[in-house]
């Protein structure tokens, strides 16, 4: 979810690096063992720049993510309302620092991700790219973008590296609020006045597809899966999670009446799962490739953020070396 | 000057250590960049505790801590492989015998 792109840009995954056999079949052996390796442990060259490359983009996924909602916090409903969205919006910001803290692990500092964010050269998860018109955006985003990532969250809790399985048991206890807190409102509209039901159902509409998305190419197409899996930081593929989501979900929809806009979908008694229509990757690839509805707007918002905010880091810098100097000429 | 070069290069990184009820140890639960302690400070406590898991933060400098080398662990725990003894499940005491 976290490596859209991975193998589009930047340095090549495979590392010219020459690695001891002995070395890596002791590594091996850790991850079929089921043990985690934590960051000062020997590590193929190419296992430290995928997840380098996943966790910070996750991180920068979770902050670029505070702004669809951010939107709504001086437009909710009610007070009740506004102070849940304040809440989510900053364990938002959390889990993004918690994953750049576990990133940070593996030897590239913060400011060089934040760097590479910034200029556009660091991706985040597509998702965020889509704009958030209603207030139903806002409960459409918490039940289906936040579900999905909880289907993805959930088994990198298992992931092999120590730091980023620890951080991943941190957001998931976090992240259900989240989903529980947009279904909630979901629910409201959906049994509220005709204009508030038709506010939801508009809002599925838009959220759906982008959020099958959110779980990154079939299979077919996916060319890291098979060493993500033998790494062990992928336990699921792409494919298995986007039909578990989708499982778990349409019921969920079911419930408050509302329809998932997909004329194809369908519960298959033989294989007890949904079948479901396809996905339109030539959006998803554009959407990746900078041409989404909201992508410039996203990386607008993030620079000016940090350019209006260097005022304050300079003067916490500046502070904090007076009081040392202070401190040292009293000594 | 110092400040500007502070602003350019990292804020200093600290672990945070917390402790989440009383009776309990400070347990490491990641890490975060400050200026100065007070501040490593707060931000641990916006960072987390906000579902009141903390009555006590413990912020120490990254490079304050000083950490045995992975490489080195075979040799260095070596001791300990060889005196199973240490574990009362070695001791054969039969069944009869009570509270011991």
């Amino acid at each position: 979810m976290y490596t859209q792109g991975l193998d589009q840009h930047g340095k090549p995954i495979e590392s010219q690096q020459a690695t001891t056999p002995e070395l890596e079949a002791r590594f091996l052996a850790k991850i079929d063992a089921e043990e985690k390796i934590e960051p000062k442990d020997w590590m193929p060259e190419a296992y430290r720049q995928t997840l380098l490359r996943q966790m910070s983009q996750h991180a920068h996924s979770e902050i670029v993510g505070m702004l669809p909602e951010g939107n709504w916090l001086s437009r909710a409903p009610s007070l009740r309302r506004k102070a849940i969205l304040i809440a989510k919006v900053q364990d938002e910001g959390g889990h993004g620092a918690y994953l750049y803290s576990a990133a940070e692990t593996l030897g590239q500092s913060r400011d060089q991700m934040l760097e590479d964010l910034l200029a556009a050269r660091a991706r985040y998860s597509s998702i965020f790219n889509y704009p958030t018109p209603t207030w139903a955006d806002v409960g459409a985003i918490g039940w289906l973008v936040d579900g999905a990532a909880i289907m993805n969250q959930i088994p990198l809790c298992r992931c092999s590296y120590g730091p980023y399985a620890r951080a991943m048991v941190r957001i998931c206890k976090e992240e259900s609020f989240h989903q529980r807190q947009g279904y909630e409102i979901m629910m409201h509209l959906a049994r509220g006045t005709p204009e508030q039901r038709q506010m939801a159902q508009g809002a599925l509409n838009r959220w759906w597809w982008p959020s099958l998305m959110m779980f990154g190419p079939p299979d077919a197409a996916s060319k890291h899966t098979a060493q993500a899996v033998r790494w062990k930081i992928k336990r699921f593929t792409n494919d298995e999670l986007r039909q578990k989501f989708v499982d778990v979900t349409v019921p969920q929809a079911d419930f408050i009446d509302l329809k998932v806009p997909d004329p194809q979908l369908r519960w298959d008694e033989a294989t007890r799962h949904y079948g479901f229509g396809e996905i339109d990757w030539a959006e998803f690839n554009e959407v990746l490739r900078g041409n989404g509805p909201c992508n410039r707007e996203r990386l607008a918002a993030r620079r000016d953020a940090h350019e209006s905010g260097r005022w304050v880091r300079e003067a916490a810098a500046a502070y904090a070396s007076k009081q040392r100097q202070r401190t040292e000429r009293a000594a | 000057m110092a400040n500007e070069s502070m602003a350019k290069d990292e804020w200093p990184l600290y672990e945070i250590f917390i402790r989440a009820r009383s009776g309990l140890d400070h347990k490491h639960v990641g890490s975060v960049h400050a200026t100065d302690a007070r501040m490593a400070i707060e931000h641990a406590r916006d960072l987390y505790t906000r579902r009141q898991e903390g009555v006590s933060i413990w912020a120490v400098r990254s490079s304050d801590i000083v950490a045995s080398d992975p490489a080195d662990s075979d040799a260095l725990f070596e001791p300990a492989r060889d005196k199973v003894y240490r574990h009362p499940t070695f001791y054969d005491i039969p069944d009869e015998v009570k509270t011991l």
